[in-house]
This record gives structure tokens, sequence and C-alpha cells, in this order.
């Protein structure tokens, strides 16, 4: 249940930029989270709405969630594929020395505002 | 009313990693080591952290600390003090994982009181938890992941993100595996896929079992950092 923490360091630095652009108030904003991270959609959805409502640039926006799927490359053949979470061996040569390339985001990709 | 996307593009704990790149970079300065420890409660994170100490010390001369996360009290502080490792004890009041503004903070308290250049080894325990510790990066060299047999056979299915996260995998209490039915061949076959690079080890840390093996393989990883 460390969502809570993400969400308010989300509304942070989204109120913090929304300010920034004078917006009148943020409608929607939307993250980036691969699927090998630790964090629940649902439980996010719910601390934000939970935390948003402090703020009046914020209450009433809506969080989006772009999922990642995971994929890595091989360091022994070069073969770059998709995987699951409990797969990350490469399907081709069977080689344990794979690359990460995503899977873990947890980023912040933009935000939309009401501007006057 | 105009609408506007405005694009962001950065990382949501960027405060954390910004402090985690902080505390790395500090702990090479000093050449200190440091072992982000996670299990869940009760698997033998402390007893393993003493056994640990004691094998560093006398058989590698390594001088070893403890930063100790928990949601309340003193007594795995305590413990590691009695068993002479200086020791910061954390209270999270609540929060299930630590972040690296407590353990700059417990960092701090440790350099003032005995100079980082002075310990080889910090290892920090974190809040016993199998899930939210995983997502923060306190500047470690290593996270070793303990999971005791009496926990059963089948928590890297239930809980893979920790299972993959940890460089070091100890199977703890396999001396009362006699007594569970925790099927090693099927734990084994489920890590060979979900984190074939990490290497495992099968301890006691009460009874010695296995220890001087894991504890060889870290004095390596410890020299190897410093090279």
């Amino acid at each position: 249940m460390h969502e809570l923490g993400i969400v308010s360091g989300i509304l942070e630095t989204v109120s913090r930029a929304a300010r920034d652009a004078g917006a009148l108030r943020v409608v929607a904003v939307t993250l980036r989270i691969g699927d090998m991270r630790e964090v629940v959609p649902e439980t996010l959805d719910f601390a934000w709405d939970v935390l948003s409502e402090d703020d009046d640039l914020m209450r009433g926006s809506v969080l989006r969630v772009e999922a990642v799927r995971p994929r890595s490359r091989c360091l022994s053949c070069g073969e770059e594929f998709e995987h699951d979470r409990f797969h990350v061996r490469c399907p081709a040569c069977g080689s344990a020395e794979t690359h990460l390339l995503a899977g873990r985001e947890l980023e912040i990709v933009s935000m939309e505002v009401d501007l006057p | 009313m105009p609408e506007r996307t405005i694009n962001l593009e950065q990382p949501i704990l960027s405060r954390n990693e910004q402090l985690a790149a902080e505390l790395r970079a500090r702990f090479a300065q000093t050449g200190t080591y440091v072992v982000n420890v996670l299990s869940s409660p009760g698997s033998g994170k402390s007893s393993t952290i003493l056994a640990t100490n004691e094998r560093l010390r006398d058989r590698f001369g390594l001088r070893c600390a403890v930063i100790e996360g928990d949601i309340a009290s003193d007594v795995d502080a305590q413990l590691m003090k009695e068993a002479g490792m200086p020791a910061i004890q954390i209270n999270t009041g609540g929060l299930c994982h630590l972040e690296g503004n407590m353990i700059r903070q417990a960092v701090d308290a440790l350099d003032e009181a005995i100079g980082l250049d002075a310990i080889d080894v910090i290892f920090i325990e974190n809040v016993g938890n199998l899930v939210c510790p995983v997502d923060f990066d306190l500047g470690e060299n290593l996270c070793v992941m303990i999971l005791s047999v009496p926990e059963g056979d089948d928590k890297p299915l239930k809980y893979p993100g920790i299972f993959q996260h940890a460089g070091a995998l100890l199977l703890n209490k396999i001396d009362v595996a006699p007594a569970f039915d925790f099927d090693r061949a099927g734990y084994n076959r489920v890590l060979d896929d979900l984190n074939p690079r990490a290497p495992r080890f099968e301890v006691s840390a009460t009874k010695g079992e296995g220890m001087d093996a894991w504890s060889d393989w870290l004095a390596g990883q410890v020299r190897a950092a410093r090279a």
C-alpha cells in the first residue's frame, strides 16, 4: 500500500507544473507504468480521488495509465523479446543473461489542463 | 475554454531516485558496501545479519553496521548493538517500506557517530514486506531477498516482483525443512525463469548451515565493488 506515497508525489509535481502554466484546472494526468512494478492501478485511482480532493486545481481530475509490457534483450544472442513477469530467459537461446529494456517504468507522461 | 496537453515526462519517484543516486555516490566515495535486506516479517532478517556480520568480521576483517527499519520499537537495533554492531533504528510509524530520505538521516547519524570511512558494510534491514520496498531504491549495492522454509515454496509465484528484483536469494531455516512440505525443486524451477542470474543460497542463520558460502560470496562482492 505504497500507492498513497506515489500519488502524493505525482500530485506535487503536477500541481506545481499546472500553476506554472497558469492553468485553471487539471483535467487528466497520464502515467506510464511497467508491468514489473508493484503498483495496482485501482489503488492508485482510489488514492488519487482522496488526495486530489484537497487541491482546487486538481479536484475532479482523472488518472490515465499506459501499461508497458516487459521487453528484454538477450546479451548472448541479441534477441529482443516481450515476456511476462515470470519468464525473463531468452526464448531463442535460453540464456539467463538478459537486459530489461522496458517494464519498470513509473513515470508521469503528461497532463491535460484548462487554460484561461 | 482552451484545453492543452503539457508534457511532463519525468519519473514519479524522482525525488527518491535523486536521493538514492546521491547516497550511492557517497557510499562509493567512502568504500562502503550497502546491502538492502528484504523479506516478510519473521523470515530471519535479523539473525541472518547477525550471522553474516560474525563471518565478515572474523574471516575477512570487514566492519559492519546496520540500519534497522521497523514500523515501531527498537528491539532489533538493541539486538545488533549487543552483538557489537553500530546500529541506527528508523521507525517508519506505519509506512510499509524505507525511503531514501530516511536512509540519508540514518547514514548522517552513522557518519557522525563513527565515520562512514570506518564502515565497510551497511546492512539495511527493511520493513518486513514482500511488495512495497521493491519500488524504492535506497542507494544500495545489493538487494538480498530472504525466504524462509515455513513460508512455503509458492511465494515466488505470489510475489514475483521482489524475487525478480533481488541480486541474491537466501532460503533460510533450511534446518527445519524436513518438518515442512517445501518443494525445493519446484521453487528452484520458478526462479530459473523468474531470476536466473541471482545466486541462491540455502542457509540456516541460527544453526550456521550454508552461512559460510553466502558470507564468502558477499565478501567477494564487497571486494569487487572496491576494485
